[in-house]
């Protein structure tokens, strides 16, 4: 489609034209601040453009204010107003999509530092074999179903390495490495690709849940190992001389911003050395409208954006990087026309292909003696077993590929959120509030975090009902669970009960994951595809740079870039992918400014 | 506020440099002026010399400093013939440096530290004018004091420098170490620590009894620096101070903005030997035991001690200890045992910001307090910290607490 | 000449320093700005970001509607031997608090039309009204229908037993009014109930922490580090809300 015009609603329809830059950056989260730091260092000027305000520990979400469930979570304050932008969901092509009034399965974040600043920081690496995925699972099990549209990524995991490297530092992921070099480690994960060196700190300290989980895991021939953390399990100082502090243990992680220096947050990590550089200039509260192309398609001149007072700006750049989350960063290349939009019906296309998410499940343990205690709690607590994740084991005769890690992870006891109940137990009255009373101080609760592989069916377009604040196209989100993913949760959510059962509780609840995709509970925000990444630009949107294809100077970062979701967290992985284009931009491209892979 | 007028006159440039030419050629060597730019750095001329609210430039001037009796302005200290230094020779610079006196004759306001500038040998002084005659000039012409009618502060300092100030030089303790010198030099000469860190008599002149004991102005404690036996930071070895004063931060503190201006402007640039000759020399100034103090009542430790619990813990550790390099320990702090608690009850108020090095560039800060607990927590809580873990310091009544909210909230 | 004391390099220093804190001055409005990078690192003493949780006077619910939803409230967290319900917790001045504000105008929600009638359960709030408005005619509608097939009553007025079956009704899409999406308003109604069973006190209900001391959550704590090695032993500790708890307060 055709580049929209400037939003019917702003105040001024004059664009000011700024001086033009090095390097323009659409959103200050975790790819956008880590870009920035890599372009700043090969002596560029950065300009990074955010939609949200400015966002800092000790004035935004210190330990004074921070743990406060209504505010930050029920009342959304760390996220993008649905008021100013949301995306229209339906199930199916058949069916009209309806506006996401408020959020609900997933959450985008705003501001300074993203959604880094909300997550929990649950920090994988996605596996060799999910990098790989087609060729992998074709060789090993024949010819992909019909209908499956799962890639290759395009990039190997020996070629991340490096790069997941880097960001563990940076973080400061707490952790116990199970491959080094190719050598096993007693304590790790052994599934996991070989990494270079052992976690920068030491896994946190476990409690009661994740003892209970541990020696059942074990028990059942299970390979248990530490969740890898960016909670920190000691005071910690990066490769930038940035320090971090221990966590606490204070169950306000995930949807809430960190008060003590304990996660590791862009704020946390790199944007203090990114504000120390005069090249850089932030910008809030600015949100970009389109990127510009140049006439002759083959790259952009620049942004065009909106500030908080209604007036429009255009910043002309030299490379235009798109760090929005993933499903902003998908709708931008649609409004800006850059990339053929992904047509179901025909499959041909890109922009908006490959959209997935992943399937969740999970179990409850309740006590009667032992108190779990889980407000002593934290965003990437837990123990882990891997048994059943990626093609860690075989799937012959199964009917899916991919698969899911099972972990026991304990974050909160944030009494509005977490007061789960017993099978049985109805939704209101006496019976129910003596119940959640009786359960509260004891539950255990397992997780069983679930590969989504990608359908010709699930996709991303505009939509041509609802508008956004500024009177352009939400986006459309088509989606629904797949037979892949049905198969997945069906074989493994039974083995995590039957951990679960192995842990000494009194009884067990099961949240199986039925149904069509439920847009209303709250499942995960790893919402993944859209702007994809692979081998040639007729089945993908930026090559394996995160180069686009049609504008060599544009380059798209975030989960958008995966081909098909793993059973894994993707920070980790969209990180890696982050630093891996920036060594491309800074070693290859501002040489020889033009694509890096000839279509 | 107001905006400088600053103009970067390229001819103005020139003629200052042949102005100069004459007196200084053979001095202007690039060792000479490394030596000027470091001693320039050790005094921090910078500071108060930049108007960095208005983006001024380096030692432009123009930076406003509000007191009681209205506003004034830093001079220009760069070579601009018209609005700076251009016209003055060697002996004017030294003469302004080591007597307090201008150009022109007019005294200068002790704000200006002469007082310790003046223990500096010619030699040095001279170093810093060719520095700064090195230095791009800048047309900014620095305003006049905003003084009421017919407040004349030049003459009221004429007669306080007959009364506090002789120019004098620099003596040698022929009894310690060259380092031990060194250091005492470098405090009580170009880095003029005691003008914050020491008390002053009604005047406004140091109190010789109060060396470096601490000193409280406007709602601000520059705590006790001494680091001998009882001294502030008699629990900091020599290695502490060298990295605060390098880097900001040490196992027992980081740097807030005030002293934080110091650090980030001066001494992180400063050679760690020196650093190390001030650290040897601070560690040798023993202070008198205090007079153990009342411990407080049962029921205060106890409220105290919950709201430190609840609010403070997650930072400071249940024990006091804090995380080194992080977050301050508070068992020790020379700001909590100082007898004055204004700094620890301004910063549980309004917070602060361990100020951002080059060695330690993550700015680390401490939230606000103000619109959660009232005087009386505030209170309970300074009187517990000032109780526990070894701290001993009086008690904070929650009448402190209210007054300096409220001129803190003018 | 001794009023000439102040004239200090101290004197200065403060101001000056202070001078330098005013460098990176914020708004206290998160505005579009420029932050310009090797300046001072943006921060400002004093600066809080402080929770806003209404004013005592801040009401929406007319008495009629306060009576409903105290009443249907109470059915949905009961007072009762085991503990304290909605009404030690007044939740109604949670709901109502919350209601007066940009929640009950669904001021950060997407409000945007069209409205379609057919609507997927997986889509989610699809009501025109914002939440104050749909309490308004959902109330209106069950008083209504309780006057109509309950003697006159107001669901207020019902017995427990009565109320119950009607708010049954009402989940499970028995009762239904044209125009109305009461399943919708219940839902509402349920989560806010929790909410202000839960939340902080400062929002007005979970008075006295009632609800927090009740299941054993220990509130707006941040530092657990004494406790991760429970092993499955009950972890005792005090409740305290953002705003503090009666151990904060010595005995004088």
């Amino acid at each position: 489609m055709d580049r929209p015009d400037l939003a019917p609603n702003t105040r001024e329809t004059r664009v000011e034209k700024l001086p033009s830059v090095d390097v323009v950056i659409i959103g200050f989260g975790w790819t956008g601040s880590i870009m920035a730091q890599q372009m700043l260092e090969a002596g560029l000027n950065v300009v990074a453009i955010e939609r949200g305000g400015w966002r800092d520990t000790p004035t935004d979400f210190a330990p004074t204010m921070a743990p406060d469930e209504l505010r930050y979570y029920w009342r959304h304050e760390m996220f993008q107003e649905t008021a100013r932008e949301t995306l229209t969901f339906r199930n199916n092509i058949s069916q009209t999509a309806l506006p996401m009034r408020k959020w609900g399965s997933f959450l985008p974040g705003s501001g300074v530092g993203g959604a880094g600043v909300h997550w929990n920081g649950q920090t994988f690496r996605f596996l060799p074999s999910d990098f790989v995925a087609k060729t992998h699972n074709e060789e090993r099990y024949g010819p992909l179903p019909t209908g499956m549209t799962v890639q290759d990524y395009g990039v190997t995991y020996d070629e991340l390495e490096p790069h997941f490297d880097t960001f563990e530092k940076l973080c400061g992921i707490s952790g116990k490495a199970g491959n080094i070099n190719g050598e096993i480690v007693e304590g790790g994960n052994p599934f996991e690709g070989w990494r270079s060196s052992e976690y920068p700190n030491p896994p946190m300290e476990m409690t009661f849940t994740q003892h209970r989980f541990e020696e059942a895991a074990r028990g059942m021939g299970l390979n248990p190992f530490p969740g890898p953390s960016a909670n920190m399990s000691r005071a910690y100082t990066n490769q930038h001389g940035i320090s971090l502090a221990p966590c606490t243990y204070c169950g306000f992680c995930e949807k809430f911003g960190c008060g003590n220096y304990s996660k590791a947050s862009p704020q946390t990590t790199i944007i203090p050395v990114v504000m120390r550089n005069p090249n850089f200039t932030l910008r809030t509260n600015s949100e970009v409208l389109h990127i510009n192309k140049h006439p002759d398609g083959t790259r952009a001149t620049g942004v065009t954006y909106i500030d908080a007072d209604g007036r429009t700006f255009e910043q002309p750049a030299e490379i235009v990087i798109v760090a929005a989350y993933q499903l902003q960063s998908t709708r931008l290349m649609l409004l800006s026309g850059i990339g053929q939009p992904y047509d179901p019906r025909s499959g041909e296309g890109v922009v908006g292909k490959n959209y997935t998410y992943q399937v969740m499940s999970s179990i409850n343990v309740f006590y009667d003696e032992e108190y779990t205690n889980n407000f002593v709690g934290a965003g990437a607590l837990g123990m882990i077993v891997d048994d059943y994740n990626g093609d860690n084991f075989d799937h012959s005769g199964l009917g899916f590929i991919g698969g899911a890690y099972i972990g026991a992870w304990t974050t909160n006891a944030r009494p509005i959120e977490s007061h789960p109940v017993p099978e049985g137990v109805p939704e209101w009255g006496s019976e129910w509030k003596r119940s959640v009373r009786q359960n509260f101080l004891k539950t255990a609760s397992i997780s069983v975090h679930g590969a989504s592989m990608a359908y010709r069916q699930n996709y991303l377009d505009l939509d041509p009902t609802y508008t956004d604040h500024w009177g352009r196209p939400l986006m459309r989100m088509t989606y629904d669970f797949t037979v892949n993913d049905r198969r997945l949760t069906n074989h493994i959510t039974p083995i995590a009960e039957e951990i679960a059962r192995g842990m000494g509780g009194r009884e067990v609840k099961v949240n199986s994951r039925e149904g069509a995709y439920d847009s209303v509970p709250y499942q995960t925000t790893h919402n993944t595809g859209g702007t994809i990444m692979g081998q040639n630009p007729s089945e993908s949107v930026v090559n394996r740079y995160l180069q686009s294809w049609d504008c060599h100077n544009v380059f798209v970062m975030g989960a958008g870039a995966f081909p098909q979701n793993a059973g894994y967290n993707p920070t980790d992985t969209v990180a890696a992918l982050a630093y891996f284009s920036a060594d491309a931009i800074r070693n290859q491209y501002l040489q020889n400014p033009g694509p890096m892979v000839q279509a | 506020m107001r905006t400088s007028k600053i103009i970067l006159a390229a001819s103005a440039g020139l003629a200052a440099a042949l102005t100069i030419a004459p007196a200084s050629a053979q001095n202007l060597s690039f060792s000479q002026v490394e030596r000027g730019r470091y001693l320039a750095t050790v005094g921090n001329c910078a500071g108060c010399h930049t108007d960095e609210v208005n983006d001024g430039e380096r030692f432009a001037g123009g930076r406003e400093m509000e007191t009681p009796f209205g506003s004034i302005y830093t001079p220009n200290i760069t070579f601009d013939n018209e609005t700076g230094l251009g016209l003055w020779t060697r002996d004017d610079f030294y003469r302004a440096m080591n007597e307090g006196i201008a150009r022109d004759g007019s005294h200068l306001y002790p704000a200006f530290p002469y007082p310790y500038f003046t223990l500096m040998p010619r030699q040095e002084i001279d170093a810093i004018y060719d520095y700064l005659s090195s230095i791009e000039p800048v047309y900014s012409e620095t305003p006049e004091p905003q003084f009421p009618f017919p407040l004349n502060i030049r003459q009221a300092v004429m007669g306080w420098n007959l009364l506090y100030f002789e120019p004098q030089e620099f003596v040698p303790d022929p009894e310690q170490s060259d380092e031990w010198n060194r250091g005492r030099y470098l405090v009580d000469g170009p880095a003029h620590c005691g003008a914050c860190h020491t008390d002053k008599n009604f005047a406004g002149a140091d109190i010789e009894d109060e060396y470096l004991r601490g000193g409280v102005l406007e709602d601000w404690l520059a705590p006790n620096i001494r680091g001998g036996e009882n001294g502030g930071i008699a629990h900091w070895s020599e290695d502490d101070i060298v990295a605060f004063l390098e880097g900001g931060r040490n196992d027992h503190t980081g740097v807030m903005p005030r002293m934080g201006e110091v650090v980030v402007l001066s001494t992180q640039y400063m050679e760690t030997a020196d650093l190390e000759a001030i650290a040897i020399y601070l560690k040798t100034l023993d202070d008198e035991a205090r007079d153990p103090v009342e411990q407080p009542s049962e029921a205060i430790m106890t409220a105290g001690g919950g709201i430190y619990f609840d609010n403070c813990a997650a930072c400071h550790a249940s024990d006091g200890t804090g995380v080194p390099e992080i977050f301050a320990p508070l068992a020790g702090s020379n700001k909590v045992n100082a007898e004055d608690p204004i700094t620890m009850l301004r910063v549980i108020l309004e917070g602060t910001l361990a100020v951002p090095t080059n060695d330690n560039p993550g700015p680390i800060g401490m939230p606000a307090f103000d619109w959660k607990l009232t005087d009386q927590q505030i209170a309970d809580l300074a009187t517990f910290l000032r109780a526990s873990w070894g701290n001993s310091a009086p008690a904070v009544s929650e009448g402190e607490v209210a007054d300096l909210r409220e001129r803190l909230e003018e | 000449m001794g009023g000439r004391t102040d004239l200090t390099r101290r004197a200065f220093l403060r101001h000056t320093l202070l001078a330098g804190t005013v460098l990176a001055g914020f708004p206290t409005l998160a505005l579009a700005r420029e932050y310009r990078g090797g300046h001072q690192w943006p921060w400002e003493s004093g600066r809080a970001d402080v929770p806003h949780y209404g004013l005592e006077t801040d009401t929406f619910l007319t008495i009629g509607e306060r009576q409903f939803v105290d009443a249907a409230t109470a059915r949905l967290i009961p007072s009762d031997d085991d503990g304290p319900g909605a009404r030690e917790a007044d939740v109604v001045t949670f709901i109502d608090r919350q209601l007066a504000g940009f929640y009950g105008r669904g001021q950060r929600w997407y409000m945007k039309g069209p409205f379609p009638e057919d609507v997927l359960d997986t889509q989610g709030y699809q009501s025109e009204y914002p939440p104050a408005d749909l309490y308004r005619v959902s109330i209106a509608a069950i008083d209504e229908w309780c006057a109509q097939n309950r003697d006159g009553r107001s669901f207020a007025d019902l017995e427990e037993a009565e109320q119950d079956e009607i708010l049954t009704m009402i989940e499970e899409e028995e009762l239904t009014v044209t125009g109305v999406p009461l399943a919708t308003f219940f839902s509402l109604l349920h989560d806010n109930a929790i909410e202000g069973f839960f939340a902080d006190p400062i929002y007005g209900g979970n008075r006295d922490m009632v609800g927090w001391a009740y299941v054993g959550f220990p509130g707006a704590r941040y530092d657990y580090r004494d406790y991760i090695a429970h092993n499955g032993q009950a972890i005792v500790m005090p409740p305290v809300s953002l705003m503090g708890r009666p151990g904060w307060t010595a005995e004088r």
